[in-house]
Formats: structure tokens, sequence, C-alpha cells
């Protein structure tokens, strides 16, 4: 048998887009537009970091957001162990790749902030060195994610995994307080601010840009996993009727 | 967590009332693939059933699933009251079956004794069963201090089947029981399935042993493709 | 209650059984712990004096040294309990026992644990022995080894139950516990230091740490056993 049965055509949409999407997609480029703008033209140098300060409009948006993600991946995990849904599975499983892809790139801007501020790449800081295995952590999860297992079997324990990864969310968070070392103190505070008005704008739009890139970015990943995950179901029912058609093959009556 | 989370009240004997074990078009996957492919089966207190069927058919994960081992993904399936569905349920059920499966569950580096007793510990066996299942597998004699990486196949075989017997399940699920025995361990499982039935319990046989089973078993079961099926007529085949 | 206690002792007591028999501990284990020691002596020139000459470098660094050899000890120890298990299906057959998978994990742990206390006796010693190491604060030191140890071995049992009955679980394991356990490694450095030659000043503030950390990973496999094992 070499036709395919093609489901339903409306049970199969023809891209991951969506009224929303495309509404969060143009909230996207708004805000790049703006935060960019003020970022790298409006926003003035700092007195201490020069232009390097710019980095972190990016740096500390990106790594709040990898935050945000792995806390919907611990949300996820608990859900997941109390009814075995298959929608937080998924909410976790792409939350955290997103969170990783995040995770990296405050690990490599962060780099390349330290170069000309400290002088070198990399610096055993206790904020790095959390974060870097912060990184390996999630990393584990992801590889979990894809064992070759039974998929609820699976689920349960990257579920498990998910929790246990967490605590190196606020271990991450707090590293420079718990050490207290070389790395930049927490920079905004409730209370006292040592940005001047365009910085933290920039910052602002930083936060505001990430927000609707990773929200973005989680709907359409999110899509995609549930897409993968309906074939893979409705694979099962094919797979259940080859099974038993197997078996009335071999019947000794011959097939019904 | 709760100990008794069961069908019934913890311990005693549930009044098996028939169905011993009733499953409608259950599916059971494994690692993606459908093992069991919707399984419709009844089960009576008393009986002997021989499953019978080519490798791959379904056999081994039909007997895991009556001993609530492994999930069931579509349709129903009920085992001594117990709804397979529900994990307490499951674990309340598989303290009440016994399992001989293709790997005999023993540590090599224990004896044969610290194996029995382990396990019958763990089950809360009754001392003087164990003494008594030892002795009927011939393990009480020289054997007993033999640590299990020592012994042959039909040996260790007999260690697993003393585990069972000491446990005196409800309902028994043998995979290949006869399996690398010979003659006289033959004759020690076709007694012991005997004796089982005769105290009440139900015993579920998969095998290829078409020469020992026909006179064991008067219910025959085909299992292919994860379908199960009576067999058309009993004692029809040659 | 009383069951998952009086069962997870019973498993604990089973693995301590086949370890006697099998002397892998004995054999393999502690050797393991005097090789890495012997080895961190030909890495690191052991008369090599720390500026000030109060101390050897070797002396110095011990602390580190002697926990990433437990840590990694630990997934030879925590590797081993579960291929005990999973070598002839016996994990399906504890569960078909009516075992508690809290109950297996438990006395995993507890077994795990105490074959890394021993590990921890040779290689402190040895490392008193060949490295000079004194202890200013033996009571500290035995505060930090016993919560490194729980966390430790509760860990690891743990993430090892997370790819039990993988067949790539030897390689995956340590990408698991070896980045999980990092803070755990870097808290017992520290502490350690601090008892034995009072050096640091957070060294109590690490202990905490310690503490909190056996406390959550030690209840941790506990409370998440029935979803790692259950329908293997």
């Amino acid at each position: 048998m070499t036709t395919v049965e093609m489901p339903p055509a409306r049970s199969v949409p023809e891209h991951t887009g969506s009224r929303l999407t495309r509404a969060l997609g143009g909230a996207v480029l708004v805000t790049w537009t703006l935060w960019l703008l003020w970022g790298l033209v409006l926003s003035p140098a700092d007195v201490v970091q020069h232009e390097s300060v710019r980095l972190f409009y990016l740096h500390v948006p990106m790594a709040i957001m990898s935050s945000v993600t792995f806390s919907i991946t611990l949300i996820g995990s608990i859900m997941v162990l109390r009814n075995g849904s298959v929608f937080w599975d998924l909410m976790a499983g792409v939350a955290a790749e997103i969170g990783v892809m995040f995770l990296g790139l405050v690990i490599a801007t962060g780099a390349v902030w330290g170069k000309p501020t400290w002088g070198t790449y990399w610096e055993w800081d206790p904020r790095l060195t959390t974060a870097a295995l912060m990184f390996l952590v999630y990393l584990g999860y992801l590889v979990i994610r894809r064992l070759d297992m039974d998929p609820v079997v699976r689920a349960r324990r990257a579920a498990v995994f998910g929790i246990v990864a967490f605590i190196n969310v606020p271990l991450t968070r707090f590293s420079v307080q718990i050490w207290n070392s070389l790395h930049q103190e927490t920079t905004i505070s409730l209370t006292d601010t040592q940005m001047d008005g365009a910085q933290l704008t920039s910052y602002a739009l930083g936060m505001l840009a990430m927000a609707t890139f990773l929200a973005w970015l989680l709907v359409h990943r999110f899509r995609v996993a549930w897409l993968e995950h309906a074939m893979d179901e409705s694979g099962l029912e094919k797979l259940i009727r080859d099974r038993r058609a197997e078996g009335a093959a071999n019947e000794p009556g011959g097939v019904r | 967590m709760s100990e008794a989370a069961s069908p019934s009240d913890d311990g005693t004997v549930p009044p098996v009332a028939s169905p011993v074990a009733r499953l409608r078009g259950a599916v059971c996957v494994l690692g993606g693939f459908p093992a069991l492919a919707g399984v419709d089966l009844d089960l009576h207190a008393g009986e002997v059933a021989w499953l019978r069927g080519p490798n791959g058919a379904g056999k081994t994960t039909l007997l895991r699933l009556l001993a609530g081992l492994g999930t069931v993904r579509q349709g129903s399936a009920e085992v001594l009251g117990a709804d397979l569905t529900r994990v307490a349920d499951r674990r309340w059920l598989r303290r009440r079956v016994g399992l001989l499966a293709h790997a005999t569950f023993l540590y090599d580096d224990l004896t044969v004794e610290e194996n029995i007793r382990f396990w019958a510990d763990l089950h809360r066996s009754d001392p003087g069963d164990v003494d008594s299942a030892m002795a009927r597998f011939g393990l009480d004699g020289r054997l007993r201090t033999v640590p299990v990486r020592g012994l042959s196949a039909g040996q260790r075989r007999r260690t697993s089947l003393a585990v069972l017997v000491a446990r005196r399940p409800l309902l028994w699920l043998l995979d290949e029981p006869h399996a690398g025995l010979d003659a006289e361990g033959r004759a020690m499982v076709d007694r012991l399935i005997t004796d089982a039935t005769g105290a009440g319990a139900t015993v579920i046989v998969a095998s290829h042993d078409a020469d020992h089973m026909p006179a064991l078993a008067p219910r025959v079961l085909d299992v292919a493709g994860g379908v199960v099926r009576d067999a058309p007529a009993p004692g029809a085949e040659s | 209650m009383n069951r998952l206690v009086a069962d997870a002792w019973r498993i604990a007591r089973k693995d301590l059984a086949i370890e006697r028999s099998s002397r892998v501990v004995g054999s393999q284990i502690l050797p393991f712990g005097i090789v890495m020691l012997l080895l961190f002596a030909f890495g690191v020139d052991p008369e090599l004096q720390v500026r000030g000459g109060e101390r050897s470098i070797l002396a110095e660094i011990a602390p580190g040294l002697f926990w990433i050899t437990v840590l990694l000890a630990l997934l030879l120890v925590s590797g081993r309990s579960f291929a005990v298990e999973s070598d002839d299906g016996s994990l399906d057959a504890l569960l078909v026992s009516g075992v508690h998978p809290g109950s297996i994990l438990a006395g995993k742990t507890l077994v795990v644990a105490i074959q890394l206390a021993l590990l921890e006796v040779v290689v402190g010693a040895g490392s008193m022995l060949l490295f000079g190491v004194r202890v200013d604060d033996p009571l500290h030191l035995l505060v930090v080894m016993l919560s490194t140890t729980v966390a430790l071995a509760g860990a690891g049992t743990l993430l090892l139950a997370v790819v039990a009955g993988y067949s790539g679980r030897d390689t995956l394991g340590p990408l698991l516990v070896l980045p999980s356990m990092a803070p755990v490694l870097i808290g017992a450095t520290a502490a350690s230091g601090a008892a034995l030659y009072g050096t640091g000043s957070d060294g109590a503030a690490w202990t905490w740490a310690l503490v909190a950390f056996a406390l959550l990973y030690g209840a941790a496999g506990i409370v998440s056993a029935g979803a790692l094992l259950e329908d293997v």
C-alpha cells in the first residue's frame, strides 16, 4: 500500500500562523524597531561602560526571558505530573528549547561585553559559572525529551527533571548576592536606578521587544510541536489497523 | 501512597466473581508501536488458558498488562476488579498476581535462598510457604547456598517458580514456563498449574509447546497482530 | 507508611548483600579513589608550596580534588545500583511485588550513601597521609561530609532513575549528574576548606546550603519515584 491517506483538510493547517501570531509578529517588528532606534541611536554611551552598555539592552532582557521560559517549563512539568497533560508536556519542552537558545545568546553577548569591560571573554565569576551550568542542565533536559522511550513514560521523567533543574534559575539569579563578586551588581531596582532617561527607555524597550519576540516564538514553536503530536496520534490509528491486519493475514482461515 | 486505594478492601481475597479479567478494545503502546491493538478478552476464575501465537504477536505484552505493568492507551481493562487505567489500582493488582517472565528476576550475586527470601519478604509471604516452595522445587538441599550466577538455566527457572509459589497469587501469568526445563521440571510446572487452579486461582500460560499444552489448558487463545481470539475448536489442531 | 520504610530497608539490605558478595566496592570503587589520589599527586607536584610556605599546593586544593573524586565515584556507584536491577528485569519484579517506587529509591539512596561514605573515609585518610592535609574543625567537617554525601546520593539515584531502562544511560547519566551536582561540589569544596584550614569567611553559609541540598535531594527522589519508575 503506497498511497498515503490524507486526513480531512481542515485538521491540517498549512502553516502555524494565525491572526494572533500576525498581530504578535507586528508587535515584534514595532518593538524591535523602536528598541534598535533608542538602544543604538538615541541613547547616549555610558560614562563607565561606553558603547558596550548597549549590549545590555539585549543581554539583560534576554536573560530575564530565559528565566521566564524555564518557569514555563517548571509549571508545565508540574502539570504533567498532576494530570498527564499533553498540552503542558509539549509546552514545557518548547519553552525549554527557546530558553536554551536565549540563554546561549545571553552567555555569548556576556562574553562579547566582557572583553572590553573586564579585558577577558570569560571570567570565573558566579553569575557566568552558574549560567553555564544552567545551560548544560537544560541541554540535558532537551536530551531526555528526545530519548527513544514510551512517550508517556518519557513525559513523566522529563517532568521530574524539569522540576529538579529549576533550582538553577534562582541559583543563577541570586548567585551574585550569594557569592558577591566582581560581576555587575543588579543594575535595576525599584528604589534606586543608575540609568538615565534614554538608557532606561532603551532597556524597557528591550524588555518589551524580547517579551513579544518570546511570545511569538513560543506560539509558533508550540503549534509545530502540537502538529507533530497530532501526526503521531493519527499515525497510531493507522499503526493499530496495520497491526490488526498482520494478525488477520496469519490466521489459518485467511483474510476476513 | 495509600495502602488500600483498592477496588475492594485491602489484603483479603476479593470475591473473585467472574470474570477475573475483562478487556475491551485494550490498546497497549510500547515505544510508539501498538503491541496490543484492541484486545477483547474475558477470563473466568479457575480457568487455565493457553496463549499461543507467533513471536511478536503480543503474548508477553498481554501478560505484563494483566500483571499491572504497562498502561492502557485506549479501551478498558479490568483485572481482579482493578481498573488498569488507574495507577493506584495497578499497584493494588500487582501484589495479587504472579508473573513468570522471560527474565528470571534473580540477583546473580545472591544465593538461591537469599533471592527467594528477599522476594517472599517483600510480598509478606508466610515463611512456611517459602520453605515448602523451596522443597517442592528441590532447592532445599545443596542448591540453597549456591549463588544464582552458578545455576543452570533450568535451575534459575525453578528458583523463580519457587518465588512465585510462595506468593500464592490469585492470577498466574506464566511466560514460557516449560522453557529450559528437563522432563522432571516440566512435570513440576504441570502439577503446579493443576494445583493452582484446584485452589481457585486462574492461570494463563503463553507457550510454543504444542505437545504439552493441550492436555493442560482447556481453553486456547490465539494471539496474532496484537489481538486475541478464542481458537476455533478445542483440540482441532494437529 | 511502615510498609514503605520496611520495604526500603529490605531493598537496602539486599543491595548491601549483593555488594558484600560481589565485592565491587572493595575491589573497584575504593581502588578507584586511591588511583585518583595518586593521579593528583602526579599531576600536581606535592613539593610545590603555597606562597608563604604554610601548606603544599596539593593540600590547599585537596578539598576540591576530594569532592571531584567522590562525584565521579557517585557515577559509578549509582549507575551500578540500577544496573543490578535492570540486568534481569528486576525493576519490574519489584513493582510486581507491590513495592512502592519510593521505597526503591529510598533504599538505593541509602546504599549509595553508605558506599560513598566508605570511599570518603579512605580517600580522606589518604589525603591526610599523602598530601599533608590537616583538619582544624573535625565536627564541622563531619557535618559537611554527611550532608554532601546525602545530597549526592539522593540526586545521583534520582537522576539515574530518570534514565533507568534506557540503553544509553551510561553516557547520558554523567551529562545529567555532573552539571546538576556542580553547585553541591562548589559548596562542599568551600565548606571543607573552611573546616580544614579555617579559610574563607562563608564556610558556615555554605554548610547550611549543603544541609539544604541534602534535605532537598534526599526527599526529591522519594517524592518523584512514582513518576519515574512506574510503568517502565
